[in-house]
């Protein structure tokens, strides 16, 4: 037989088999860590280790958190990674949620304080260790903010004012778990419904809500938006590769570790060990100074040698400053409810929400020129309108009404009950956002 | 019939089974399971229910047939003007025209963020001595503007085969008739390619409908395939909705291609004599050569823009609320051949492969379709084609969870850890393009070659191997570069399977630097590599398409094509 097109196919498989096994024929001691960090970062802790262990090799593999807690679930026990580390708590407590996480509270750093601000740096479970601290801030380029002649702005609440409209970015609690921390934190510290009416109102004046939290600050690097809710190393990183970008940390603001937890099922658990106690240790630790990585130690200052920069942030004092006291179990119990709130009223409604913030201030401006309480009144009413969370304080807490969000999904009748309440949200905020729109509108005909 | 047909289709009916419809059947079974794992079509019908869903469609749809609008715009005066025109440069401006199809995901939404943003080089100049700015990058019209762009090739390539396979006499016979200019273009010429044109016009489409990275880059979510991932993708939530929407999509796109080709049918588009050679090429006045020239050079800095502005940042030191970077440096590239070369090859392995893959798969399958009376034999070109309507992501899932703790036999190895996975979705997301040009090239050989061949005592392998597959070569090698291109730059299913960053291609790469403040030049340069290597090959091929062409005159086409039925 002479047809070589039907032929070629089995023996390419043939070939191709033969090669993977070369290609991928695993050292005896490698370690796989699946990590949603960036590359600077791992290739400094993937080449210090190697150094110091000349016989183990980490092979690092980097996937966004949401595909890393995907691509661990869907391997069998005995062919997992062995290490898993990222920023977002959450992503944790879902893994250790389904058993995925073995203790390694023997593996911790000693002389690593047990709390930072009120925050246990270690899982008190012993299932994932804190590998770096983290706070939240903002962000902002300073070659946009004087074309624009925009005033730096120093709280959350700064956000809300007029001046910024349009200039602002942050991304969405369901994409990404810092972000999410962020909300959680503002409405822990401001409370459920004067929190919201702030966030409303700051991503009112957002240009985007983009889908990857390193599109803020990668808009914010490069000039697209002026200022962006972010994490603190993203903008410290920028500002320290030679970006015209600034940072601060407001009052309101948490400081939460990220972490590093041993998945149960990987294949080298002993030699996985020794790395994940080598993040924690002294040494590891002095990497996070990179200007290139700039992330927070877990050791306070004193403990690191002098080998801290003037200048350089100390977690600690952050979260002593700070007025909010993280509470994970409130974040986590209405965890969903944030997210999808959030997205139905902000995310998916951002035009509404733009052109209803824009005309209340456009009205508002009318106003402060030349008075008139009528129109001040109708002003009054849009802002209610368009800046009032759809579920209320009361009914956040209610824990039959959280008990919807976290029932099975797969469920079709749970599925029903959620998307409804998700629809109703959308068309309540859509309405709403229009007829604060028509209101402001209305104001500024009066006020002129 | 033969044996040799019956396996020949059981293999390519395999291959499609195994790669495609049970991984992806395996994912779509969650839209239909109760939390007790019975069947329901509650989830459908939360679907519907939504305001939020039903908006979502009408922007997709809005979103897509403008882009094949706008597409169609950009690519027929290109077609048009380089294929019956005497014109100097038509193959640069041909290989030229493909490069937007071979932009890496994010490092072209970047680009264009930096050239046509709200802080971009022309709205900065415009703010500063116009006083003015274009939001040419929001809304909906913005992510128009960018598929536009992005997928207008697919509308060129096949046009430019069309064009090229009418036959010469019909012109000549308008021309005789008195009929000159837009009159001969939109009476004669228009309406014999357009078999082409409907080709290429409804894989943008589809592409377009399913297209994910650029909404969500641009920041819109109200459209299908972006709630689709954002549901799939929560974090810890399993929201059988996502799953949904992506059988609505599938459903649709696949709906879409149907009535494209039911357009098309019963009438006879075919002419005698094949091939744009058999005539001279016409001139253009001098007036109508600068008008030519001009247009054509203005679309083509407009499409290449993104790549200029690719470039510019892998050169960029930092490149932030200005026209153009503070400084250059090389640096970038230096990062990316010190940590990355094997990433090159990794491409250059897994497409070639991929693209080898399809090639054989389409020449099987186009044979059995038109050359053989298998029964069902057209659900082996269906269900192929199939696969441009399903996510990368569902795919690679599909795949992770057909294939989960599946040992290759002998080893230890995971068949999900190794790179043949990749290579698999690659070969099985890009076979549509591969099959067209193949299909396309077979209805050009004429079967009484076949018949002159047996009739002096040739077997059908021999046949096969000794006549068509020759007479095919260009089409062949034309499926080929599509694959190879387009699966180069492919990342949603990308980033799933892979499962070391050694096994890791370009396009992953390119996404990992593409994560951090510090990458970003580096992620530029290795796009650039990427686009310069693809670009090379694609040029390469065209000179070797070319001269085949010249050989097969009369028999083979010539040219690049895609789902070109011409």
């Amino acid at each position: 037989m002479q047809y070589r097109p039907f032929f070629r196919a089995p023996s390419l498989a043939l070939m191709m088999v033969a090669t993977a096994w070369l290609a991928s024929a695993s050292h005896a001691g490698t370690v796989t860590v699946v990590t949603s960090f960036p590359k600077e970062l791992t290739q400094a802790y993937k080449s210090a280790f190697e150094k110091a262990n000349p016989t183990i090799k980490v092979e690092i593999l980097n996937k966004n958190t949401v595909q890393g807690i995907a691509y661990v679930r869907e391997l069998p026990v005995g062919q997992r990674p062995d290490v898993f580390w990222a920023s977002a708590p959450d992503a944790f407590e879902v893994l250790a949620g389904q058993n995925l996480l073995d203790n390694v509270a023997d593996l911790a750093n000693r002389a690593v304080p047990a709390k930072v601000g009120n925050y246990p740096i270690n899982n008190p479970k012993g299932l994932y260790l804190g590998q770096a601290l983290a706070g939240y801030g903002l962000m902002w380029n300073t070659r946009y903010m004087a074309a624009n002649k925009l005033p730096v702005p120093a709280q959350w609440a700064d956000l809300t004012k007029r001046e910024y409209f349009g200039h602002v970015a942050m991304s969405s609690p369901s994409r990404s778990g810092t972000t999410h921390l962020t909300v959680e934190t503002v409405l822990q510290g401001e409370g459920w419904d004067k929190g919201w009416s702030q966030m409303l109102q700051i991503a009112g004046n957002c240009a985007a809500i983009t889908e990857r939290s390193f599109g803020v600050p990668d808009g914010v690097n490069n000039g697209q938006f002026g200022i962006g809710l972010v994490i603190d190393f993203f903008g410290l990183a920028g500002k320290y590769s030679g970006f015209p970008v600034e940072f601060a940390y407001p009052n309101v603001t948490a400081v939460v570790p990220a972490n590093i937890g041993l998945v149960v099922g990987g294949k080298n658990a002993a030699e996985a060990k020794k790395f994940i106690a080598y993040t924690v240790s002294a040494e590891g630790q002095e990497l996070l100074l990179d200007p290139k990585i700039s992330r927070l130690p877990i050791l306070p200052p004193e403990a690191m040698k002098g080998k801290v920069p003037a200048g350089y942030p100390n977690a600690f004092e952050i979260a002593k400053r700070a007025k909010v006291s993280f509470d994970s179990d409130l974040s986590e119990s209405r965890y969903n409810v944030v997210s999808a709130m959030f997205d139905q009223t902000i995310t998916f409604r951002l035009k509404e929400l733009q052109a209803a913030t824009q005309a209340i201030h456009a009205a508002e401006a009318a106003l402060a020129k030349k008075p008139n309480a009528g129109a001040a009144g109708l002003v009054k009413q849009a802002r209610d309108l368009a800046f009032s969370p759809v579920v209320g304080a009361g009914m956040a807490g209610n824990k039959d009404f959280l008990a919807v969000f976290t029932a099975n999904k797969k469920d079709a009748a749970v599925n029903k009950q959620v998307t409804g309440l998700e629809d109703s949200w959308n068309r309540h905020a859509q309405a709403n956002y229009q007829r604060a729109r028509q209101l402001a509108e209305q104001a500024l005909a009066a006020a002129r | 019939m033969r044996p040799g047909v019956w396996l020949a289709g059981a293999a390519v009916l395999a291959f499609l089974l195994l790669f495609l419809v049970l991984p992806v059947g395996r994912v779509f079974i969650t839209a239909f399971l109760d939390a007790d794992g019975g069947f329901t079509l509650g989830h459908i019908g939360t679907f519907f229910d939504q305001g939020l869903m039903r908006e979502s469609f009408f922007n997709s749809l809005y979103v897509a047939v403008m882009s094949a609008l706008w597409a169609a715009l950009i690519a027929v005066p290109l077609a048009y003007f380089t294929v019956r025109f005497d014109f100097r440069g038509a193959l640069l401006i041909q290989t030229l025209g493909v490069l937007p199809l071979i932009m890496p995901p994010f490092v072209g939404a970047v680009a264009l963020q930096l050239i046509f943003g709200r802080s971009g080089s022309i709205n900065l100049l415009l703010g500063e001595h116009l006083g003015f700015t274009l939001p040419i990058m929001e809304g909906l019209n913005g992510v128009v503007f960018v598929a536009a762009i992005h997928y207008f090739p697919f509308i060129l390539m096949n046009l430019t085969v069309a064009l090229r396979n009418i036959d010469g006499a019909m012109e000549e016979a308008a021309l005789n008739l008195g009929c000159k200019g837009w009159r001969l273009f939109w009476r004669v010429i228009f309406p014999l390619a357009a078999p082409g044109f409907v080709a290429g016009a409804s894989l943008v489409f589809v592409k377009v409908f399913d297209d994910l990275g650029t909404p969500l880059v641009m920041g819109q979510t109200n459209l299908l395939a972006p709630q689709a991932y954002l549901r799939i993708t929560q974090v810890g939530l399993e929201d059988p909705l996502g799953y949904v929407i992506s059988v609505i999509m599938i459903v649709f796109s696949i709906a879409a291609m149907a009535l494209s080709a039911r357009a098309l049918k019963g009438r006879d588009y075919a002419t005698l004599q094949k091939g744009g050679a058999s005539i001279q090429r016409r001139r253009l006045t001098p007036a109508a050569a600068v008008a030519a020239y001009a247009w054509i050079g203005l679309v083509l800095l407009l499409v290449l823009s993104p790549h200029v502005g690719v470039l510019l940042l892998s050169f960029a030191q930092v490149w932030s609320y200005s026209p153009l970077p503070d400084a250059l440096t090389l640096a970038h590239y230096a990062t990316v051949f010190q940590d990355s070369t094997g990433m090159i090859q990794n491409t250059l392995l897994y497409c070639g492969l991929a693209a080898g893959l399809d090639v054989v798969l389409g020449v099987t399958i186009a044979y059995l379709m038109l050359r053989t009376t298998l029964p069902a034999r057209q659900w082996l070109d269906w269900i192929a084609t199939a696969s441009l309507a399903v996510p990368g992501i569902v795919l690679a899932i599909g795949y992770l969870r057909l294939y989960k703790g599946m040992v290759i036999p002998g080893t230890e190895l995971l068949f999900t850890g190794t790179w043949v996975m990749i290579m698999l979705a690659y070969a099985v997301r890009r076979l549509p393009y591969a099959l067209r040009s193949c299909v396309a090239a077979l209805q050009q050989v004429h079967v009484s070659l076949e018949e002159a061949a047996e009739s002096v005592g040739a077997t059908q392998l021999r046949t096969i191997r000794r006549v068509v597959v020759p007479l095919m070569a260009g089409g062949i090698l034309a499926g080929f570069v599509t694959s190879f291109i387009t699966a180069a730059v492919e990342l949603s299913a990308t980033i799933l399977l892979t499962s070391a960053e050694s096994q890791a291609p370009m396009s992953y790469g390119i996404y990992l630097y593409m994560q951090s403040v510090a990458g970003r030049g580096p992620g530029a340069a290795l796009g650039v590599l990427a686009i310069v290597v693809v670009a090379v090959g694609t040029y390469i091929s065209h000179r070797v398409v070319e001269r085949t062409g010249q050989r097969f005159a009369a028999q083979a086409p010539v040219g690049v094509t895609v789902g070109g039925k011409a």
